[in-house]
């Protein structure tokens, strides 16, 4: 199952009368690739990861592999695919360990002690987050509970991860280790990373694939360099900007000047 | 983000250890403390007992003389337990609820489920049922009990039309409360003095309906629901993770949130309907059990209960020393120390768990 391509085709999801997702089809997404999903506020990128990863319901074609992951068991589902709700881990009292034992709990209730044990020793020395083990979710700060959320995930070892917004309350340095964990998990597993972000920068340089999503659905999608272009973002974002190169070839994306509000459609 | 050395696998298992010991420990000197005031219980009242007299009459009750032995089995045995049992039973009931509702506030008593049974009590004195078939104590408690469980089964209707989000149903639970004191007081306005008199006495709480059976009975109830809850604690315990989190884990937290209020219901219907109002249990219990174990459901639920059947077992040997010869009614003594201990609680915020 670690070597399942992800296939969308023709997806719907709507919220009451309010379509947000209307006949969605991306090109197949070979395993081990990390996808980075932009777009406006509301454009539908939270949407489309919570169809994937059924905490929505949306009708259509998705398929992992040969798992149907909109009517196939959700124990199968669980098995392979992790989603990270753009949520924080609510700052209870419970500690940093015990959530992610709980984790491997509910989802992989055959592990045996041992496995477990190794699992979350392995995520918390790669996240550099053993220091906070035993921790209390209530003392850390915004940005150590998002990279819990993010251990919670890396955890499971899933073929198929879903993180919305996983660097939105990190500082630069802890953006870098994220998207170098989830890369490593790409590269090493062949898992299939699907990202939700605001970045564009961090987002061309990690991501293999970009899915640009517009009011009217699919804006553009491909590689990031044919991607990010002026007219893209001028669509999506209503923003000028500017593309040039980096040093090592990757685009860099200045944004000059907003469009006013008043034309804008949401 | 502190940048301590990085302790090993071992070192990290000794620590989780260590912390499920101190548990562990704290578990076990909880039930010790509530052994020990359920003991002194037995032997303050009108007349003391001395605590010797009492432990050779429990093991030995042809010990003591026949009076004295009709008073420590028939009169102070089902009350003390009465106490501790109505305590826990309230103080599991409001730690479930505060997970599954995500809200420090809830309990039985401010989401209305005392006031309905009040209300259904009350209902039972003014229509004058207590005097045909029934025998008085029945009737109340069959009364109180409707009324709890009503309320909860519409706070349960409300959690499962509205997909079971936990503002609304707290919000639903406030409005619950008030409107059933409106009722109470509508109820209290056109009763006559007699009628009156016992619906004062209801609301004030009482240990004074104790018998073995109801000691029984609200036993294999809070047996039951231990059993049940204790099957649900991990699931609970990843709740206190996110509600996103835990729905993210594949848990279905709309059924579990129904669940577990249908469970609450009847433990605090049941423990309600014998004692009458007793507030705060169930919003304090649950605080001093997280405060001291913390949040993994496998120590907070048996921590909230020792700590809710601490509080009335207490509140139980102050209502009858506070005033020499008098016995106060059970709900004004828990509220009166159970506020200052939660403001005291709430002030020094320090945890051990």
């Amino acid at each position: 199952m670690n070597s399942a391509a992800l296939h969308i085709e023709a997806l719907d999801l709507a919220y009451g009368p309010h379509q947000v997702l209307s006949k969605l089809t991306l090109a197949e997404v070979p395993p081990g690739s990390v996808v980075g999903v932009l777009g406006a506020n509301g454009a539908g990128k939270s949407s489309l990861l919570r169809a994937v990863a059924r905490m929505e319901r949306a009708q259509g074609e998705l398929r992992l592999g040969s798992l149907d992951l909109l009517r196939g068991r959700r124990e199968d589902l669980l098995q392979h695919v992790a989603y990270l709700p753009q949520a924080l881990p609510q700052a209870s009292s419970l500690r940093v360990l015990e959530v992610i034992v709980g984790v491997l709990r509910a989802t992989c209730p055959g592990l045996s002690a041992a496995a477990r044990e190794e699992r979350f020793h392995s995520v918390l020395a790669e996240l550099q987050l053993l220091p906070l083990a035993m921790r209390r979710l209530d003392q850390l700060s915004g940005g150590q509970r998002q990279m819990v959320g993010l251990a919670q995930v890396l955890v499971r070892r899933a073929s198929l991860m879903l993180l919305d917004e996983p660097t939105s309350a990190l500082d630069l340095r802890w953006q870098m280790q994220t998207l170098h964990a989830l890369r490593a998990a790409a590269r090493d597993r062949g898992a299939i990373v699907c990202l939700a972000m605001h970045d564009l920068n961090l987002a061309a340089r990690h991501c293999d694939r970009l899915v640009v999503l517009g009011p009217r659905g699919l804006l553009a999608e491909g590689p990031p360099a044919a991607v990010l272009r002026a007219e893209v973002l001028r669509e999506a974002f209503k923003v000028d900007a500017r593309i040039v190169q980096g040093a090592d070839q990757l685009p860099v994306v200045l944004v000059e000047r907003a469009e006013p509000f008043l034309a804008d459609s949401g | 983000m502190t940048t301590t050395s990085i302790s090993p696998t071992a070192d990290l298992q000794t620590q989780y250890r260590q912390l499920q010991r101190r548990r562990v420990l704290v578990l076990a000197l909880l039930g010790l403390a509530l052994g020990g005031i359920v003991l002194i219980d037995l032997c303050t009242g009108p007349s003391p007992f001395p605590l010797s007299q009492v432990w050779a009459g429990l093991w030995q009750p042809d010990s003591l003389p026949t009076e004295q032995q009709i008073i420590l089995w028939e009169v102070r045995l089902p009350r003390a337990l009465l106490a501790a049992l109505v305590g826990a039973a309230l103080g599991l009931a409001g730690a479930e609820m505060q997970t599954v509702l995500n809200n420090p506030l809830a309990s039985p008593f401010t989401l209305g489920v005392s006031a309905g049974a009040s209300v259904g009590a009350s209902l039972v004195v003014i229509s004058g049922w207590t005097w045909s078939l029934w025998n008085e104590n029945l009737a109340l408690t069959g009364g109180a009990f409707a009324g709890a469980a009503v309320t909860t089964l519409l706070i349960v209707w409300l959690a499962w039309r509205q997909g079971a989000t936990s503002e609304t149903v707290v919000l639903f639970g406030i409005a619950l409360l008030f409107s059933f004191e409106a009722a109470l007081w509508m109820i209290q306005y056109i009763a006559d003095s007699n009628a009156l008199q016992q619906i004062v006495f209801w609301t004030m709480g009482s240990l004074g309906r104790a018998t073995v059976t109801k000691v029984g009975m609200l036993a294999l109830v809070l047996l039951g629901c231990g059993l049940w809850a204790a099957r649900d604690a991990w699931t609970l315990t990843a709740l206190r993770g996110g509600e996103e989190q835990a729905r993210s884990l594949g848990l279905a937290v709309g059924r579990l949130r129904l669940v577990v209020l249908l469970r609450i219901s009847l433990l605090a219907a049941t423990a309600l309907s014998f004692v009458g109002t007793i507030g705060f249990v169930g919003l304090v219990g649950p605080h001093v059990g997280r405060l001291l174990v913390g949040e993994d459901h496998r120590y907070y639920l048996p921590a909230s209960a020792l700590a809710g059947g601490l509080m009335v077992s207490g509140a139980a040997v102050l209502s009858k020393s506070l005033v020499p010869g008098v016995v106060l009614p059970i709900g004004i003594v828990t509220a009166l120390i159970g506020v200052p201990m939660f403001m005291a609680l709430l002030l020094r915020r320090k945890s051990i768990a």
